[in-house]
């Protein structure tokens, strides 16, 4: 780690709200050296967007700087004009956005986006704009350049923005969730090709994202986010092995493990709007060392070792032992068992175009089955298949061995009944203009007709999924993220069926609240007898909920068995790289046994 | 691209048939036959076989349109009944005209609409902003004959005396001769179609401001103009072709009513007269005319969208 004089130098910056007056962060200071990457780690809504762009000197719209010190190369940010700003902005410091789709303009090739970073000489500017290229990876010849961005990948896309980022040389480069939204092998590359671009130019770096696993493999520090302040921060190795925050401890255990040795564990309750952050420490009324001092007065940054520092009065105090709900389920399979959903030679598709083919699978009653691919797998279309949403395929899907109608309006109530369907997205798939009581009661009455005891049928289901008998008469916009997924739960709960289908219902949510609801689908699985069908990218989450898993590439099923046998031993090369482009994260043990 | 712009002028064509056979069908429509009552109750039956000779009223329906159809498409559109002149020499200096009072109208008002709509998003929630919106509001509701009268109070009759309140075409000078007349005509036009244009640019433009692309082009330190004029407006010029369209589409019906107003000598003043003289032959062609125009500027906006999107404009 080098020694210079840091780059990039925050000193009690304060951004607020308008026309709230709320403050969105506060109290932030931070250094980044040169060649270092800090990693900023929060959970959405902690303010690690708006600290990104306030880097730049740029505030978003309804934001603005309440305070402090932003410094760059040995440049006041605050004291530019506007023309001094935008020399600094892209020239010493850089930004790759979080989303490469939506950041580059579909109507400009991408030569003109590349270029358009650099003044001088055409010449010297294409000169320069091919070496970048060829650093990230990409071809550099006009026929590339001449591309617009809807005619590369994803991972294509991200290195164009990474180049564009890294061609005038900056001294300091902002990343806001690189690599959301990616699958994990272009992740993967994406990853190397920032820890050599900053290596290679001897450029801080400042790693903005929610994912604690893809943070801990990149960076060299960590500064974690909570409610607008940074709670801790310190060194990778020190922060991970020896944190003292109870908010970093309880993200740690949140994270699910690839080899799933040990359960993830969510944090009760959700982060606070930045319009309603309660006095005192932010974390206090989710944390458990928390006593009536907390709730009243902020703690300060304290020194607790080298280059280490952590807002907390209690960092000395362990965390007391956690209760878990459930212990991990056995993944040896039961003896006897039968399968509930069985597909047979399945071939499906949009118009011409084949999405699945030759799919064969079976979901055996009270387990899990988790379908693991990439985007565009069509490991969605096979869930919708099931559910009787998506009538365009030949093949055979049966329940109970029934044979069940393509179409969900050709199947009998009693099967829609049994077969339910959470989405992925709880911000989408909720009505935001009914309750939650008429938004759980909708596919009761719609199997069973008019019920005389809604009541009673809402208040069990708001119960199963956690939520407290007041949800009922809320809208969904007043409530969180991962209390919408619970309704949503809830809403599929309420016609007592057999078998649930999960579509990546924990990609829109923290890490935090993914813990808890996988946390809450076992215990109901266990509770229940439900089948679950689980759809995911996520290799450690099928590890840690999944008996079968079957991956998917290219529509096609190149794996399935049992989630232990096919991940210790996997038959096929794309499970292989799957598994190696997936950041191993493991922790320590003084934290991993809780 | 081509197969979808070949695909789209095949659809045009395809309007344009059942235009013809609308206005064909019409003709038929009219009571009794069409010479009787363009003649009246008082003509000679020799006058009307010699009209219905000339207007293809013998044979059967088909046969009747095939010929009509057969005359349009050699551009012989018959002999003007009011002045005994061919229709095609008593429409094209009025068709010449009108065209020159829209095109007039269209490149003052598209590039002023577009700038106005950009500047107001650019100035979202200014006291700009705020009186555009109010102005362009209370235009767009006021029917574009009010617009006219109110102009010609103002500033031709009323408190000031600029312009002529109408157009005296002098025989043998063009219509551009005096530009004085055309500007009340235009500036009505103009008042007419712009506050749609500008409603609508100031909203696209506003989503696209508020795009990633455009932040990101910020964040890149680009100055403002090259924001602007290279990232946000082209992706903001689609959708507002397809309004301008409808504008311009509209000014060929709003030309009628502005030119009957100012006593403007053009198509629209021009298919007022031959309703009234029963002139068919001149009011058919004036349709045909009109419908052309139509679908000539969609198919125009049709491609100006496709052209405004890379993803339809590199597919192969």
């Amino acid at each position: 780690m080098s020694t210079a004089a840091p780059t990039l130098e925050v000193e009690d910056l304060k951004i607020i709200g308008i026309p709230s007056m709320a403050a969105i962060v506060e109290e932030l200071s931070l250094e980044v050296r040169p060649g270092e990457i800090l990693g900023v780690v929060g959970e959405s809504g902690s303010g690690k967007t708006t600290l990104g762009l306030a880097l730049l000197n740029y505030c978003k719209e309804g934001t603005r700087l309440g305070g402090g010190k932003v410094s760059v190369a040995g440049q006041q940010l605050a004291g530019l004009n506007w023309r001094q700003v935008r020399q600094l902005r892209g020239r010493t410091v850089a930004y790759i956005p979080q989303s490469p789709a939506s950041a580059l303009n579909p109507a400009l090739r991408i030569s003109t986006q590349l270029k358009e970073c650099l003044s001088g000489p055409a010449a010297q500017v294409l000169e320069r704009v091919r070496q970048v290229l060829r650093e990230v990876a990409l071809p550099d010849d006009d026929a590339f350049l001449a591309r617009y961005p809807h005619q590369l990948s994803g991972g294509q896309q991200q290195r164009v923005a990474i180049a564009m980022a890294f061609t005038a040389r900056p001294a300091l480069i902002v990343m806001d969730e690189p690599t959301t939204g990616l699958d994990v092998s272009t992740q993967a590359h994406v990853l190397a090709t920032v820890r050599s671009m900053c290596r290679t130019y001897d450029c801080a770096a400042v790693y903005i994202s929610h994912d604690m696993a893809v943070v801990a493999e990149l960076a060299d520090r960590i500064a974690v986010m909570y409610s607008g302040r940074i709670v801790e921060m310190g060194g990778t190795a020190e922060v991970l092995s020896n944190s003292r925050h109870p908010y970093t401890r309880r993200l740690l255990l949140a994270v699910p493990d690839l080899l799933a040795k040990r359960p993830m564990i969510g944090i009760p309750g959700h982060a606070p709007s930045p319009l309603a952050r309660p006095q005192g420490c932010a974390f206090a009324p989710r944390c458990p060392l928390a006593d009536a001092g907390c709730g009243t007065v902020a703690p300060a940054a304290t020194e607790v070792g080298p280059r280490h520092t952590v807002r907390c009065f209690k960092s000395e105090q362990p965390l007391p032992p956690l209760q878990l709900r459930n212990p991990s389920i056995s993944s040896a399979p039961a003896a006897g068992r039968k399968p509930v959903i069985k597909i047979e030679g399945l071939t499906a598709g949009y118009g011409s175009k084949t999405v699945l083919e030759g799919i064969n699978l079976q979901a055996y009653a009270g387990e899990c089955l988790a379908l693991l691919g990439e985007s565009g797998s069509g490991k969605t279309t096979l869930s919708r298949c099931i559910a009787g949403l998506h009538h365009n395929y030949t093949g055979d899907i049966s329940l109970d061995n029934s044979t069940l109608a393509p179409s969900s309006f050709k199947r009998t109530k009693d099967q829609r009944r049994r077969v339910q369907y959470i989405f992925q997205n709880p911000y989408e798939s909720l009505n935001p203009r009914r309750t939650v009581e008429e938004l759980i009661l909708q596919p009761v009455t719609a199997v069973r007709g008019k019920v005389s005891n809604a009541r009673e049928i809402v208040a069990t289901a708001l119960e199963r999924a956690s939520l407290r008998p007041d949800h009922a008469r809320r809208y969904p916009d007043q409530l969180s993220g991962g209390e919408r997924q619970r309704v949503a739960i809830a809403r599929s709960l309420a016609t007592e069926p057999e078998v649930l289908i999960c579509d990546e219902i924990t990609s829109a949510l923290d890490v935090s609240v993914q813990s808890t609801l996988v946390d809450l689908l076992r215990g109901l699985q266990a509770e229940m007898g439900l089948t679950l069908v689980f759809i995911t990218h996520n290799i450690a989450l099928v590890r840690n909920i999944a008996q079968q898993v079957a991956v998917l590439e290219r529509g096609r099923i190149v794996e399935f068995g049992e989630v232990e046998r096919v991940f210790a031993d996997p038959q096929h090369h794309y499970t292989q790289s799957l598994l190696t482009a997936t950041p191993n994260f493991q922790l320590p043990d003084r934290l991993s046994t809780p | 691209m081509r197969r979808l712009l070949f695909r789209r002028t095949l659809f045009g064509l395809f309007t344009l048939w059942v235009v013809s056979l609308v206005v064909f069908l019409a003709t038929q429509a009219l009571p009794g036959d069409a010479a009787q009552a363009i003649l009246g109750r008082e003509a000679t039956p020799e006058r009307l076989a010699a009209l219905r000779e000339q207007l293809n009223l013998g044979g059967s329906l088909p046969e009747q349109y095939f010929g009509w159809l057969g005359q349009l498409l050699s551009f012989n559109l018959g002999t003007s009944l009011a002045g005994g002149t061919p229709v095609v020499s008593a429409v094209g200096p009025m068709l010449l005209n009108s065209s020159i009072l829209m095109l007039c109208a269209a490149v003052i008002a598209i590039p002023l609409a577009i700038g106005i709509g950009t500047w107001t998003a650019l100035r979202k929630d200014s006291a700009v902003d705020h009186v555009t919106g109010i102005i362009t509001l209370v235009l767009a509701s006021l029917p574009e004959f009010v617009v006219g009268v109110l102009l010609v109070l103002l500033l031709a009759t009323g408190v000031f005396h600029l312009f002529p309140a109408v157009f005296v075409l002098v025989p043998g000078e063009q219509v551009w001769s005096n530009p004085a007349q055309l500007v009340l005509p235009v500036l009505t036009l103009v008042l007419a179609v712009s506050p749609y244009i500008i409603r609508i640019m100031r909203a696209t433009m506003l989503e696209v401001l508020e795009s990633q692309y455009v932040q990101q082009a910020r964040l890149k330190g680009l100055p403002e103009r090259t924001v602007v004029l290279r990232h946000a407006l082209p992706n903001a010029i689609g959708p507002v072709a397809q309004v301008i369209a409808l504008q311009l589409a509209w000014l060929i019906g709003g030309v009628v009513i502005v030119e009957f107003l100012f006593r403007f000598p053009g198509v629209g003043f021009q298919l007022i007269d031959a309703v009234t003289n029963r002139d068919l032959p001149v009011v058919q062609a004036l349709v045909i005319v009109i419908a052309i125009f139509y679908v000539a500027v969609n198919l125009l906006a049709d491609v100006v969208t496709l052209a405004a999107n890379p993803k339809v404009r590199t597919a192969s």
